[in-house]
C-alpha cells in the first residue's frame, strides 16, 4: 500500500512538472519581447538571459505613444476590428442557423464549399481582390478591408455557428412556436441566447482577424494615414535601424486587447468551438 | 420568387448576405485567378494581358525546383501537423486531470494563438539569431555550441517549424480539451470495472471518443499549415538562405509580388489548390467526415 501511495505522489509531481515546463516554454517568447521592450538603447543587443534588464526602462512605451502615429494606427484596427466583428457575427449566426435547422438543395454543397474556400492559397486571390476592389472603389478604405476581412472568416465562423446550433435541441424552438411565436422570433428569442458560447467564439475570430491580418491590408492600403497596427508596425520592424525596443513595445500593446478578449472568452472557449459536422 | 417554395425561402433568405460576401471576395476572385492563370499577364502586361491557353501550366511541370519545393511543402505540413496534434492533445490529456490552477496554465498556454503571428514570427526570427538570440544563449548554457539557425538551409527550415509548432498546438489542445468534456463518465467508470489499465481507456474509450472531433479540427489545420504564408516568410525572410526554404506558397508568393510573374503565379496558385483539394478529399474519405456533414 505504501508504496502505491508514493507512486501516487510521484505521478503527480510529474504531472506537475511537465504542465509547468511546458507552460514555461510556451510563455518564453512572450517574456523575451517584454524584457527587449524594457531594454534602453544602448542594450539592445545583450548575450544576457535575464527575464528583466538592466537599467530597465519605460522610455520605448513612451516613444511609440507619443513619437509614432500609433494611436491612429490603432484608431483605424479598432474600426477595422469592430467592423468586422459585427458584421461577421451577424452573418455567421444567421447563415449558420440556416445550414443546422433547414434541408433545402445547396446545403450540402454549401458547406462542402465553405470548406473548399478554406484551401484557397492566399496568393490565389489577392491579385484578383486588388482589381475587383479597385473597380468598386474600395481601394485604400478600411471599408475594403472589413468586406476582405469579413469574407475570409465566414467559412470557419459559419462552421462554428452550425456545429453548436446542432447541439441545441429543437424542441425549445418547437415549443416557442407552438406559443405563437415565428421561426424568426423562436431563433432570436431562444435559439441565440443558448448560443452565446459560440456567438462569443465568432465575435473572437472576427475581431481577431480585423486586428492582426497584414498581407492583405498590404495589399490594399496606401495611405499611411489609413494604416492598421500590423502595416505600422511591419514598418517599425522593416525600417533600414529598427528600434526593437519600441517595436516590441508596440507589439505588447497590440497584443493586450486580443489576449484579454481570449483570457475574458477562455471559458467559452472549450466547447463553444465544435467545428460542425461532427453531429450532422 | 414564385417559383421558389416557401419552405425554402427563410434558409436562402438567411444564407443570402453571407453568399454575396463571398461570392464577390472569394468566388470572383478564384475564378478570376484562373483567367490570369491563362494570359500572359506580367509587370509589362497588366491592361494588355491576353490569353495563352496553358503555358503557364506547363512551365510549372518544366521547374525543376517544384519536386523539391513539394517535398519541403509536405515535409512541413506534416511535421507541423503531427505535433500540434501530440502536443495539443497530450496537454489537453494532462490539464484533464485533477490539476490546481488549471485555468491559469489554460489561460497562459493559449498565448501563441492570441498574439498576432506576426508579432510571434519576428519575435522567434530574433530568437534564433546566431550571437545574440535566446535559443543559442541557451544552448551555450548547456555547453551546446551555437547553431547558425538562419543562413542555413536545414537550420532556417527547423527555425520556421518550431515556430509554428509552437503557434498551433493551443488550437488543438483547446479542441482537445471540449471533446474530452464531452466524454461522459461513465464510460471510464465502466471501462474501470472491467478492469482495464489507464493505458486501455486511453485506447479504447479516450482516442475513439476524440476522433469525430478531431478529425475536423484536423483537417482545417492541415489546409493552414500547408498555405501557411506568414510564418515561414517573417521567420526566414522571403525563403532565405537562397530560396531553399520555400513552401509552395511562399514559392507562388514570391513569384508573384517580388518578380511580377502573374500569370505563371495564378497557375501555380491552381496547382496548389489542386493538390490541396486532392488530399483534403482523400483524408476525408477516409476518415468519413464528409458522410457526416449531410
Amino acid at each position: 500500500m505504501k508504496s502505491n501511495k508514493l507512486s501516487r505522489v510521484v505521478r503527480r509531481i510529474l504531472l506537475y512538472a511537465v504542465i509547468i515546463a511546458i507552460t514555461a516554454i510556451t510563455v518564453y517568447p512572450v517574456l523575451v519581447v517584454i524584457n527587449t521592450s524594457l531594454r534602453p538603447s544602448n542594450a539592445l543587443y545583450t548575450t544576457s538571459l535575464s527575464l528583466i534588464p538592466e537599467n530597465a526602462t519605460v522610455r520605448a512605451y513612451v516613444s511609440i505613444l507619443l513619437d509614432k502615429p500609433f494611436l491612429l494606427w490603432m484608431r483605424n484596427s479598432l474600426i477595422v476590428a469592430i467592423a468586422v466583428t459585427l458584421l461577421g457575427v451577424t452573418l455567421a449566426s444567421t447563415a449558420g442557423y440556416a445550414f443546422s435547422r433547414f434541408s433545402f438543395p445547396g446545403r450540402r454543397s454549401g458547406m462542402i464549399g465553405l470548406l473548399v474556400t478554406q484551401m484557397f492559397p492566399a496568393t490565389m486571390l489577392l491579385l484578383p481582390l486588388f482589381v475587383l476592389m479597385r473597380g468598386l472603389g474600395l481601394v485604400d478604405t478600411l471599408m475594403g478591408l472589413v468586406v476582405a476581412y469579413t469574407a475570409t472568416v465566414l467559412p470557419f465562423t459559419v462552421w462554428t455557428m452550425k456545429g453548436y446550433y446542432d447541439t441545441i435541441p429543437r424542441d425549445l424552438e418547437e415549443a416557442a412556436m407552438v406559443d405563437g411565436a415565428s421561426q424568426i422570433g423562436a431563433f432570436v428569442r431562444v435559439v441565440l441566447p443558448l448560443a452565446r458560447p459560440a456567438l462569443m467564439i465568432t465575435g473572437l475570430f472576427s475581431f481577431m482577424a480585423g486586428w492582426s491580418e497584414f498581407i492583405v491590408a498590404r495589399v490594399i492600403l496606401s495611405s499611411q494615414s489609413l494604416y492598421t497596427l500590423p502595416l505600422g508596425l511591419e514598418g517599425l520592424a522593416g525600417t533600414f535601424q529598427t528600434e526593437w525596443a519600441t517595436y516590441s513595445a508596440g507589439s505588447l500593446l497590440v497584443s493586450l486587447p486580443v489576449v484579454a478578449l481570449f483570457l475574458i472568452l477562455n471559458r467559452f472557449l472549450v466547447g463553444g468551438l465544435t467545428l460542425g459536422g461532427v453531429k450532422g | 420568387m414564385s417559383i421558389l417554395p416557401v419552405r425554402y425561402r427563410l434558409p436562402y433568405a438567411l444564407l443570402l448576405p453571407t453568399a454575396l460576401v463571398i461570392a464577390a471576395v472569394i468566388l470572383y476572385p478564384f475564378l478570376y485567378n484562373f483567367w490570369i492563370s491563362l494570359s500572359n499577364m506580367s509587370l509589362y502586361h497588366v491592361r494588355d494581358a491576353h490569353l495563352i491557353g496553358f503555358d503557364n501550366y506547363g512551365k510549372i511541370f518544366l521547374e525543376s525546383e517544384l519536386y523539391t519545393v513539394l517535398a519541403k511543402t509536405i515535409a512541413w505540413t506534416g511535421i507541423n501537423v503531427f505535433f500540434h496534434v501530440v502536443i495539443g492533445v497530450g496537454v489537453a490529456l494532462l490539464l484533464n486531470q485533477q490539476v490546481r490552477g488549471r485555468g491559469i496554465f489554460r489561460a497562459l498556454l493559449i498565448l501563441p494563438w492570441a498574439m498576432p503571428q506576426y508579432i510571434v514570427a519576428l519575435t522567434w526570427r530574433g530568437m534564433f539569431n546566431y550571437q545574440y538570440g535566446a535559443i543559442n544563449l541557451i544552448l551555450e548554457r548547456f555547453g551546446i555550441d551555437p547553431v547558425p539557425w538562419l543562413s542555413h538551409e536545414t537550420g532556417a527550415f527547423a527555425a520556421a517549424t518550431i515556430t509554428n509548432i509552437w503557434l498551433g498546438f493551443p488550437f488543438m489542445m483547446i479542441i482537445a480539451l471540449g471533446g474530452l468534456q464531452s466524454i461522459p463518465d461513465e464510460l471510464y467508470e465502466a471501462a474501470s470495472i472491467d478492469g482495464a489499465s489507464a493505458w486501455q481507456k486511453l485506447r479504447r474509450v479516450t482516442i475513439p471518443m476524440l476522433k469525430p472531433i478531431m478529425v475536423p479540427a484536423i483537417s482545417l489545420g492541415t489546409i493552414w499549415t500547408f498555405n501557411n504564408l506568414n510564418v515561414i516568410w517573417l521567420v526566414t525572410r522571403g525563403g532565405e538562405p537562397a530560396d531553399q526554404t520555400h513552401i509552395l506558397v511562399t514559392y507562388v508568393y514570391k513569384a508573384a509580388f517580388s518578380y511580377y510573374r502573374y500569370g505563371y503565379a495564378a497557375a501555380f496558385s491552381v496547382m496548389i489548390f489542386l493538390v490541396l483539394l486532392g488530399f483534403i478529399l482523400w483524408y476525408m474519405k477516409t476518415t468519413r467526415v464528409l458522410a457526416e456533414a449531410r
